[in-house]
This record gives structure tokens, C-alpha cells and sequence, in this order.
């Protein structure tokens, strides 16, 4: 166990550094637009498998959050002209009060409720900020980026860095949580929700905590895509593309282990980024489509599912 | 008079009734269950035997009624807390974390229920003795996908053991079984109960009830048709009718 720790800040440590020393060295900023995408996408991925993955809650609400955060930095940069750090910390505290309020609202309905429910969240948030003139209404609006701060050259390496870091907490939190008493309760309630009541799993609290840690990461992965864009709009920031791709990444990835969503949306970012330029923005829709269809298919479990499986005949062969 | 009969009920059910819409699945069942007594449950099928475990454990909410336990009123606790105060059970049908092994479904109930400040190697070392007791000690890193009905029913009650329970609901733990593993069950319960564990066992093979039992209750459409040793339930005119009508 304790080496397993070493090993996983050890490579953490290893990632950021290379991420730093990336920023310094590379001078074409391409590779920091296409980066900043591929992050966003693990740390959204990772952030949705905590509820989506351990509990079982398939969330279709990641846009709702996601908007959420866009959305909380672009009334604190408009008011107050508020730092990113502040804007990520504030768009995680309002991710983690409204990840509250839906466990609250919805969490005692199961299955295919809850994921309408979400869906229908995404759509009010969406409608009220269409609605709210001061952060542009559905017209969107555009924002000023401030001055970069050393040693970055550019503000979307800076990001890129920062996104970095969410990433890394985000797998951290979902590694303790997978690991701890949390991943064990929650598990089991996946499994069986009367069953783990009867063997003395809080279930509703466990779905809260992990309704209210999801939210939160997934609003402050959303808070520096304001920055990243400068601009937001309605449609882009609450697009129900988010949800879906988010889902695939984590199912495709597997839900078994911490580390699948991260090879999920290592796979699908890296390849919806590719198709995006080389061939076009609408064909990635297309790809993601069949490759979701054919892991439903042929390894329900994801990538993870598919090793754990060719393991487990391995040593069922050695016997 | 005998002393646990002086001692008071460790579970007492008042006047508890169920309804399921217009159905009425209990009507006003009243019953002490005395601390280390062994007691079987028996009715014909849709007798409100299972309705009345699901009322005890919390899986359902009762509407009139109210259930003591060791002189607490825990119907509206929720069934974690229930647990966490010494009501365990088992299911009719197993219900094991399908996606975990034999040792990591007790995990959780060591994780869960069995109180804070215990290590990590303490727990290893309970959640092993439970399983040599029961019978299942090869089986620790088994994934429960490939347990046998035998052997998923023994996780179960070791799942159960693993909540440090006071009372433990056993809820046709035999059902489906063969005659050897019958044999097998019973004993696993019995020797539970001779470490001062309230056992109550609902169970339709009468064989099991008879052997097993202090005293027995027998259910018949939501109402109590007759409670008192195995061999007076049994002569009694409601139950033999009850069961093979008239």
C-alpha cells in the first residue's frame, strides 16, 4: 500500500515537472490549446467517475457544472476582476454546494431517474443564464485576460499548468476515495443499495459526498475555460457534449479502477484532437459514437475490465 | 419462571402493521423476542414473514407500531443505524457486492459496522475468523460471481457475523439446499447461538425449525396464528390448517 503511494506521488511529481519544463521549452502554442483540452478532459472524466463510476449514479449533469464553473469566473472577473485561483476556488465551492443540492433533490431516486433528473439541471441552469444579462445572456461574452504571470510566457501555457495541477488533485482525491472505506461503501451500494444499508453503509451520506467532491472538481475544472476561451457563451459552456463525451471517456476508460477514466480520456481526447484537425470537428462526434458502441459490445467493462479479465484467465491458466 | 423470561426482551414488536397500498401485509403484530433465544419463524408463503424481517431491519417503514430494541425506540432509524446497533440479516434471495471478493464484502461490514478504532490487521484477523468459522476460509479472495448457493448463503451470515451483531435475522438462509448442507447451515447457526447471539430463522423446512428453535411464531395473512415451543405450534389446529388448508 505504501509503495503503491511513493510510486503514485512519484509520478505525480514526475508529470507536473515534465508539464513545467514543457511551457518553458516549447515555443509553438498549439500543443498548449490542444494539452489544455486532453486535461480538462481527464480531470472532467475523473470527477464524474467518483459518483458515475464507484456509486453507480450515471450523472448526465457535467455540462451543468461544468457551465456552472465557466460561469463563476466570468461574474467574479466582471465584478470584481477576481485572480484564478480565486475564481477555481470559488467555482469548486459553488460546484460542491450544488453537487448538495441535487444529491439532496435527487439522489433518492435511482437508475434512469436520476440521469433525467441531471439532464433536466443542465437545461434549467442553461435557461437561467441565457437569462441573466450581466454575464452576457445568450449572446455570450467576451473577456480580458490579465497579464501573465513568470515563469510562463503565455497565459494559455500558464493554464495548461494549472489544469495540470487539477488533474493531479483530481486523481489524487479519486485514488484515496477508491482506495479508502469511501471507494468500499460506495462500491457496495452500486452493487446492492439494501444490502450495504444492511450491513451498515450510510448510503444516502456516501451518494452526498460523493455528489458534493464530484461537483466540486468538475466546477473547477470548468473555471479556467473562461480564461482559456475568453469568451463564454451559453451554448458552448453548458453544450451537452460535455456530458456525453465525459461518460464515454470514464466507461470506455472503465469504472473499475482509478485509472481508467484517465486512460479513457487519454484515448478519446488525444483521438477527438487529431480527428479534429486533420479531419474535421464533426467526424470526432462520429468516431466517439462507434467506439462507444463498440466497447458496449466488446468490453462492457472498459479498458480496465478487459485487463482485469485477461489477468484473471491468465492466472486461471497458470493454475 | 426461567431467568429470560425475568430479563427484558432484547427486540419488542407493539402493534406493528403494514400496508402496501390497500393491502394490509401485517395487522398489529405484537411479539417479544427474549436476549439469546432462538426463534423460529414459520408461515405459509405471503404470510408477512419476510414483510415483518424488512420491518425489523428498516427496509420498510412502518406505519402504526413501533419496534424497541434493547428498550430503544428504532422505528425510524434507517437501516444502517439498525445495523450499527446489533440488527443484522440475511436474504432470502443472496444478495452479495457482486463486484467484490468474499473478504472485501466483509470488509464492508467490518469497515461499516463494526465501530471506529479498529486496525486494519485486527480487522484482517476478525474478518478471518469469521470466515474459518463458517466454513469458508479458502475462500477469502474468491470473487462471489463463483460461490455456489451453499456457500453464497454461508457469506452471507459470515457478512452478517462481521456487523458484531446482537440479533441476527436469518431469512430461509436453507432454502434450495441439499439435505447435508441443511445439516451444514444449521449447525453454523447453532454454534452461533451457543455465543449468546439472538437468532431468529425463518425457515420452511420444518425438519430445521424443529431442531433449531426455543419457540416458535407462526404467521398466517399478516396475523400471529399461534407462538410457544415447536411441538405445541405445531399440534396446533390453525397452523396444521394454515399450512395444509381444509
Amino acid at each position: 500500500m505504501k509503495r503503491d503511494g511513493i510510486a503514485f506521488w512519484t509520478g505525480a511529481v514526475v508529470f507536473l515537472a515534465a508539464v513545467l519544463v514543457m511551457t518553458q521549452v516549447v515555443g509553438n502554442q498549439y500543443p498548449f490549446f490542444a494539452g489544455y483540452v486532453i486535461l480538462q478532459s481527464i480531470a472532467l472524466a475523473v470527477a464524474w467517475s467518483i459518483l458515475g463510476g464507484y456509486a453507480g449514479y450515471v450523472n448526465f449533469g457535467t455540462s451543468a457544472f461544468y457551465g456552472v464553473g465557466v460561469y463563476a469566473s466570468v461574474f467574479l472577473v466582471s465584478a470584481f476582476g477576481a485572480p484564478l485561483p480565486v475564481q477555481i476556488l470559488t467555482g469548486a465551492a459553488i460546484g460542491a454546494v450544488m453537487g448538495l443540492a441535487l444529491g439532496l433533490l435527487t439522489l433518492r431516486m435511482q437508475g434512469i431517474f436520476f440521469s433525467i433528473a441531471t439532464i433536466a439541471l443542465t437545461i434549467v441552469i442553461e435557461t437561467t443564464v441565457t437569462n441573466w444579462r450581466y454575464v452576457g445572456g445568450a449572446a455570450g461574452i467576451q473577456i480580458q485576460r490579465p497579464a501573465v504571470t513568470p515563469p510562463f510566457d503565455s497565459y494559455v501555457q500558464m493554464l495548461f499548468f494549472v489544469q495540470a495541477v487539477l488533474v493531479v488533485l483530481a486523481v489524487a482525491i479519486s485514488r484515496y476515495i477508491h482506495n479508502s472505506w469511501i471507494g468500499r461503501g460506495l462500491q457496495a451500494l452500486r452493487d446492492d443499495e439494501l444490502a450495504a444499508e444492511c450491513t451498515g453503509v450510510p448510503t444516502l451520506r456516501l451518494k452526498l459526498l460523493a455528489c458534493v467532491i464530484s461537483g466540486a472538481l468538475m466546477c473547477a475544472v470548468g473555471a479556467p475555460a473562461a480564461m482559456y476561451l475568453q469568451y463564454a457563451d451559453p451554448g458552448s459552456a453548458f453544450n451537452l457534449n460535455y456530458s456525453v463525451t465525459t461518460l464515454a471517456m470514464s466507461l470506455i476508460g472503465g469504472t473499475a479502477h482509478w485509472a481508467g477514466p484517465i486512460i479513457g480520456a487519454i484515448l478519446l481526447g488525444t483521438t477527438q484532437q487529431v480527428l479534429t484537425v486533420t479531419i474535421s470537428s464533426e467526424v470526432n462526434l462520429l468516431v466517439l459514437g462507434l467506439m462507444l458502441v463498440l466497447f458496449v459490445v466488446g468490453a462492457p467493462e472498459g479498458i480496465v475490465g478487459l485487463i482485469y479479465k485477461l489477468r484473471g484467465n491468465q492466472k486461471e491458466g497458470e493454475i | 419462571m426461567t431467568l429470560s423470561e425475568t430479563q427484558s426482551p432484547l427486540l419488542r414488536i407493539c402493534a406493528l402493521t403494514k400496508r402496501f397500498g390497500g393491502f394490509t401485509a401485517l395487522h398489529s403484530v405484537s411479539v417479544d423476542i427474549r436476549p439469546g433465544e432462538r426463534f423460529g419463524l414459520i408461515g405459509p408463503n405471503g404470510s408477512g414473514k419476510t414483510t415483518l424481517i424488512n420491518c425489523i431491519s428498516g427496509a420498510f417503514r412502518t406505519e402504526p407500531g413501533t419496534i424497541l430494541f434493547r428498550d430503544e425506540d428504532i422505528t425510524r432509524l434507517q437501516p444502517h443505524m439498525r445495523t450499527r446497533r446489533g440488527i443484522a440479516r440475511s436474504f432470502q434471495i443472496p444478495r452479495p457486492f457482486r463486484s467484490m471478493t468474499v473478504a472485501e464484502n466483509l470488509m464492508v461490514a467490518l469497515d461499516f459496522a463494526a465501530g471506529e478504532h479498529v486496525s486494519m490487521t485486527q480487522r484482517r484477523d476478525t474478518m478471518m475468523s469469521i470466515l474459518d468459522q463458517m466454513g469458508l476460509g479458502s475462500k477469502v479472495n474468491a470473487s462471489t460471481t463463483r460461490l455456489s448457493q451453499v456457500e453464497l448463503r454461508k457469506m452471507e451470515l459470515a457478512r452478517a457475523m462481521a456487523t458484531r451483531p446482537k440479533l441476527l435475522i436469518s431469512d430461509e438462509a436453507m432454502a434450495g439446499l441439499s439435505s447435508s448442507e441443511v445439516d451444514e447451515v444449521l449447525d453454523l447457526l447453532l454454534s452461533l447461538a451457543s455465543r449468546d447471539i439472538t437468532i431468529i430463522m425463518i425457515e420452511h423446512i420444518m425438519q430445521a425449525v424443529m431442531r433449531f428453535s426455543e419457540r416458535v411464531m407462526c404467521l398466517d395473512a399478516g396475523r400471529i396464528i399461534a407462538i410457544g415451543t415447536p411441538s405445541e405450534v405445531m399440534a396446533d389446529k390453525r397452523v396444521q390448517e394454515a399450512y395444509l388448508g381444509t
